[in-house]
């Protein structure tokens, strides 16, 4: 038995097309889509009065709520700065020795440190802190300068070897190639008691002859064992590792043209709380004294 | 013959519904679902469930500030949200399972549009009258009798809508606190907006909109569409036994008439406004209205029931045909079912298993990447980790780190001399470890080490290990 209409339907409603003797049924949408259509479209128009829209000549309508991303961003900074005021009030009167040692201030060296230093410092010194060759890796237990808190935080806010801060730490090492102070073999000699200091394959009669070389030109600065001065920031030379190379070439170029690297002062450019955030959180990267 | 006719009117106004009192079996069941459901989730948020000093007394919680989600003995941690979606992943095949064997029974009893347009159409009833009483006042001119029924109609509608959305909000912060805030103003304006758009679809959905969500709002009846087959129970009308329909006057003197005395009882109890003598339609949420509204009549008339009732359409052919229907049974269990049956005990079982074998503390160890590995002066070759210590007990547990694997490696924390640090109450504490391998030690020259490093709880005596990897100089 085939289906048959319950209810003979006088005239279905069809569209009134027609193909191929396919008729299409006339299912009309519910009112209330198109008043919701027409919603839409007066809500996109009071969207745009409310919030700048219309493209001008030289701005755009700025919108009669008087809103925008810019002014929302600076309202979020300056409340941000305001509620972060009351730790780095903290942070600035905190003796510098303690700072990593004050949860409250952890947390925020931490964070807002981190931020800063990739902001301000990771242009040289890599955005992991590791540094590249003439950019000291601070995350080593080996520092120039020294790698206290006190040494960092001087060494941030001063610099060094800079012209524009007169509190910057500053040292040169001579050109002895260069300027003629050391002969090509007394630098060789040099050059290969160096490598025996620190303890890489070497020639060792050369090394001997360098040994006297080294006392005269060099203990000065690097100390007679070797070991530098970081008053001066004379790296250590017996130790593994170099920020120009140990390797023989290196150590070539270093002494013949000898080395200038430059750290600029962050003291009037980066605030007190800045500076010492940033130094808590080099000093928590592993190498911290 | 080529007339002009007026073009098709594409969009039609809504079609006013006035579903009739009913009673019977179902009915019942659905009064009963509706309680149950309800009462749910209204006094679910009120339920206390004492956990200790730190933690929330409320037994469910939905704490998104903390990130925590409390369901009684319960707390899971967003690290362990696979828990929520293996519960989703059961919903759904719970959800396939019923729909292939029941069809649209969850549209018809249990899901929220029904229930709450069920419990606006009561109101609408004890307010205005049944069906004809309705009609006649939504034909009627607006009046003072007019209004005050339409106004008490929409408060009581309203005050639900509030008590709606007002529950709604008390899943997700302390219940009490909140509801003495909600009434003295003090609470945040995000549960005021939640609360006023929550009151505001309440009160719209299941006031003014009703079976027109079903219908143009809902995906989800297209979805079931595709998962019912010729053994899925419907409710239909059996028209071999209905037609011809005739006046119940008529059928003394005609004997070829049908049972069916078009008496409109099913078309007046549809909440969706839908004839069901016309067979499967995708307005059908049965409901199972029409059922107990047409066992009624027949009754009356001393016809058999089931005149409409739940039906598999396999069995069309052979009641056609005089036959008896199989075993309602026999339908619902099929492979089909039988495999999303297993297949939902499958998630449910291994959750439970899950659940029970979950550790109370837990780590995650992130090795630093920028740089692998930090050279230090002495030659030796040293890792730094990030470890995501997580403590899920309610007090202070103290952690001990240490590692299998290399005795050369050189444990040390950051900030810390010894190999412990303090996590504090249900919190994740970061801590920074670093791993040295001494020069020339297998560990600094090898390219990359496999190390497990021991996270031990030296109270609850709790050990959890991670692996990960120790990067060294590779030469």
């Amino acid at each position: 038995m085939s289906k048959k209409p319950i209810k003979q339907q006088a005239e279905p409603d069809t569209t009134g097309h027609v193909w191929d003797g396919i008729e299409e049924y006339n299912n009309p949408l519910p009112r209330w889509w198109l008043w919701t259509f027409y919603l839409t479209i007066f809500w996109g128009v009071l969207y745009t009065i409310a919030y700048p829209a219309w493209p001008l000549v030289n701005s755009a309508t700025q919108g009669i709520i008087g809103t925008n991303n810019r002014t929302a961003v600076a309202a979020e900074i300056a409340r941000f700065e305001q509620a972060n005021a009351p730790v780095e009030a903290k942070l600035v009167a905190a003796d510098l020795t303690e700072i990593n040692s004050d949860p409250d201030l952890v947390n925020y060296t931490q964070n807002a440190g981190g931020a800063i230093f990739r902001t301000w410092c990771a242009q040289c010194h890599g955005s992991g802190a590791a540094g590249a060759k003439g950019y000291p890796n601070l995350l080593d237990n080996d520092w120039l300068w020294g790698g206290t808190m006190e040494d960092i935080h001087l060494t941030v806010s001063h610099g060094i070897r800079n012209t524009e801060d007169p509190d910057a730490r500053y040292s040169e090492m001579p050109r002895f190639g260069a300027d003629e102070l050391l002969e090509p073999e007394q630098i060789d000699q040099v050059v290969q008691y160096v490598m025996q200091l620190s303890g890489q394959d070497h020639d060792a009669g050369l090394a001997t002859e360098g040994a006297t070389v080294y006392a005269d030109n060099c203990s000065a600065c690097h100390a007679e064992d070797g070991t530098g001065d970081r008053f001066q920031g004379a790296p250590n030379l017996t130790d593994a590792i170099w920020l120009y190379g140990g390797d023989q070439a290196s150590l070539t170029d270093t002494v013949t043209n000898a080395r200038f690297g430059v750290m600029p002062g962050w003291t009037g450019r980066l605030s007190e709380a800045d500076i010492r955030a940033v130094s808590a959180w080099v000093h928590s990267r592993g190498g911290g004294e | 013959m080529n007339e002009i006719q007026d073009p098709p009117k594409l969009y039609a106004a809504r079609e006013p519904v006035f579903p009739r009192r009913v009673s019977g079996p179902f009915r019942n069941l659905k009064w009963w679902i509706m309680a149950v459901t309800l009462g749910i989730y209204y006094l679910t948020p009120w339920i206390r469930w004492d956990r200790g000093p730190n933690l929330p007394d409320q037994a469910v919680l939905v704490d998104m500030a903390n990130r925590r989600f409390f369901f009684f003995m319960i707390e899971i941690w967003p690290d362990e949200f696979y828990f929520i979606a293996g519960l989703l992943i059961m919903a759904g095949l719970g959800l396939f399972l019923f729909t292939s064997a029941l069809g649209r029974v969850w549209c018809g009893y249990a899901c929220p549009q029904t229930v709450w347009t069920d419990l606006y159409i009561l109101v609408e009833r004890w307010v205005e009258g049944d069906r004809n009483a309705r009609v006649r006042l939504w034909n009627s001119k607006w009046d003072v009798r007019k209004w005050r029924l339409r106004l008490t109609k929409w408060f009581i509608w309203l005050l639900i809508g509030l008590a709606t959305g007002g529950a709604w909000i008390f899943y997700f912060t302390d219940a009490p606190t909140l509801a003495v805030d909600l009434v003295t103003g003090n609470a945040h304006p995000i549960a005021y907006t939640t609360m006023a758009i929550l009151t505001f679809t309440t009160f719209f959905f299941g006031g003014f909109a009703r079976e027109q969500i079903c219908i143009y709002a809902c995906p989800w009846p297209r979805i079931q569409a595709a998962m019912m087959d010729e053994d899925t129970l419907v409710v239909g009308y059996r028209d071999w036994r209905g037609e011809p329909r005739g006046k119940l006057k008529a059928a003394e003197t005609d004997t070829k008439q049908g049972d069916c005395i078009d008496c409109m009882a099913c078309v007046n109890v549809c909440p969706m406004g839908i004839d069901i003598r016309e067979g499967q339609q995708l307005e059908c949420i049965t409901c199972a209205l029409c059922i107990d509204a047409c066992d009624e009549v027949m009754d009356r008339i001393g016809k058999p029931r089931g005149l409409i009732g739940y039906m598999a359409l396999k069995d069309e052919a052979a009641e056609r045909a005089g036959g008896h229907p199989k075993n309602i049974w026999k339908h619902i269990f099929r492979p089909r079912t039988i495999l999303y049956t297993t297949l939902w005990s499958l998630v449910g079982v291994a959750m439970i298993v899950a659940l029970f074998i979950r550790s109370p503390i837990d780590v995650n160890v992130t090795p630093e990447r920028n740089p692998l590995y930090v050279t230090l002066s002495d030659g030796s070759i040293r890792n730094t980790y990030t470890l995501r210590l997580r403590n899920k007990h309610p007090d202070d547990r103290p952690f001990r780190i240490s590692i299998s694997s290399d005795a050369r490696l050189k444990l040390a924390l950051e900030g810390s001399e010894a190999l412990e640090v303090i996590v504090p109450a249900d919190a994740t504490l970061t801590q920074r470890l670093y791993i040295t391998a001494p020069a020339g030690t297998s560990g600094a020259t090898a390219e990359r080490s496999d190390i497990r490093l021991w996270i031990s709880d030296t109270v609850g005596n709790d050990r959890i290990s991670a692996d990960t990897v120790f990067n060294g100089k590779g030469q």
